[in-house]
């Protein structure tokens, strides 16, 4: 059961540093992948000015007849987002660990450069371990 | 899910890993020795642990989001509180105190009694221009430009020149109001 289907990490400038591919349906190649970013980014900004509720911060939940897309935005500008089956629990909890590999990972890790696509191994390694363990944890539910 | 909510410093400060104290006044020492050898200019060494610091503080800010919970802040009042009580205490193990305000809420003073970075450290007559904790400034610099908020931080009393406490003048210059807009700013 994937319940997720992929995972986007976009920069503040909105350009993608880290895409990961987890179902089947849905897989994109770089370009598209890199125009989903893009488009997400400015969604999320003009959202922030739409918004009705003052102090909005943005899109958080997506719900289509397909997917659900839920995002996480950081206080720094950094958007983390998953694409999942609709109606996938407990997506907010893993955004936050994402975020927390991301921060123990990337940013700890001196050889990355900020705002750079994400070459981090370990952070790889440690992101597949959290997906899986959520996983297991979805669909032991 | 809902929000949670801001940990106070010592509860962040109680649950990281640690490490020694007298390595890590050891190492910050070696660090600005081998900048002295290295680049001789006293101002020099000043720039380069600047640009240390903020290349520290352009990192360090998502740690701070990620572990404090705090949410956005409404002033620049609240940010610099902020820094001075959850932002040292968690990472230096100290406590600031903000004061000195200005007429317009956009220039404050940190004080530092305490400073883990100078333990046992005493500047000889060769490196009178030399800010030792310079790297602090960096730090503070860069992490707020990450939330938007170009500001200045310069030393205004530093007790390795004599005088009674560590104050880091901290000045907003420029909110980058895009996407974080104060309310001060409409």
């Amino acid at each position: 059961m994937a319940a997720i289907y992929s995972l986007y990490i976009i920069n503040k400038s909105g350009g993608l540093i880290f895409y990961k591919d987890y179902g089947s349906a849905g897989r994109m190649d770089t370009n598209d992948s890199l125009r989903v970013a893009s488009l997400w980014h400015s969604m999320h900004a003009i959202s922030q000015q739409l918004s009705p509720v003052v102090g909005c911060s943005g899109i958080e939940l997506l719900e289509a007849d397909t997917f659900d897309l839920h995002c996480f935005q950081s206080l720094t500008g950094t958007k983390f987002f998953v694409v999942s089956e609709p109606g996938t629990q407990q997506m907010e909890s893993l955004l936050k660990v994402i975020y927390e590999l991301y921060i123990d990972y990337v940013l700890k890790n001196p050889f990355y450069e900020m705002e750079m696509p994400i070459r981090c191994e370990l952070f790889d390694i440690h992101l597949t371990q959290a997906i899986q363990k959520d996983r297991v944890a979805l669909s032991g539910r | 899910m809902a929000p949670l909510a801001p940990r106070s410093g010592d509860a962040i400060f109680a649950s990281v890993e640690r490490v020694n104290a007298e390595l890590f006044t050891l190492t910050y020492g070696a660090i600005v020795r081998q900048l002295l050898t290295d680049l001789e200019e006293v101002e020099e060494v000043n720039k380069q642990l600047d640009q240390m610091g903020y290349n520290i503080g352009i990192r360090l800010v998502d740690e701070f989001l990620a572990k404090s919970n705090v949410s956005r802040c409404t002033d620049f009042k609240e940010t610099a509180e902020v820094i001075a009580k959850v932002g040292f205490k968690m990472f230096l193990g100290v406590t600031a105190s903000v004061s000195n305000w200005d007429a317009d809420g956009t220039c404050c003073s940190i004080i530092l009694e305490d400073n883990p970075l100078v333990d046992f450290v005493e500047l000889p007559d060769t490196c009178q221009g030399l800010y030792y904790c310079n790297v602090l400034s960096g730090v503070i610099r860069g992490a707020l430009e990450m939330v938007s908020m170009k500001t200045e931080v310069t030393w205004v009393r530093d007790m390795l020149r004599g005088d009674d406490a560590f104050e880091l003048q901290v000045k907003l210059l420029k909110q980058v109001p895009e996407e974080y807009p104060y309310k001060d700013d409409e």
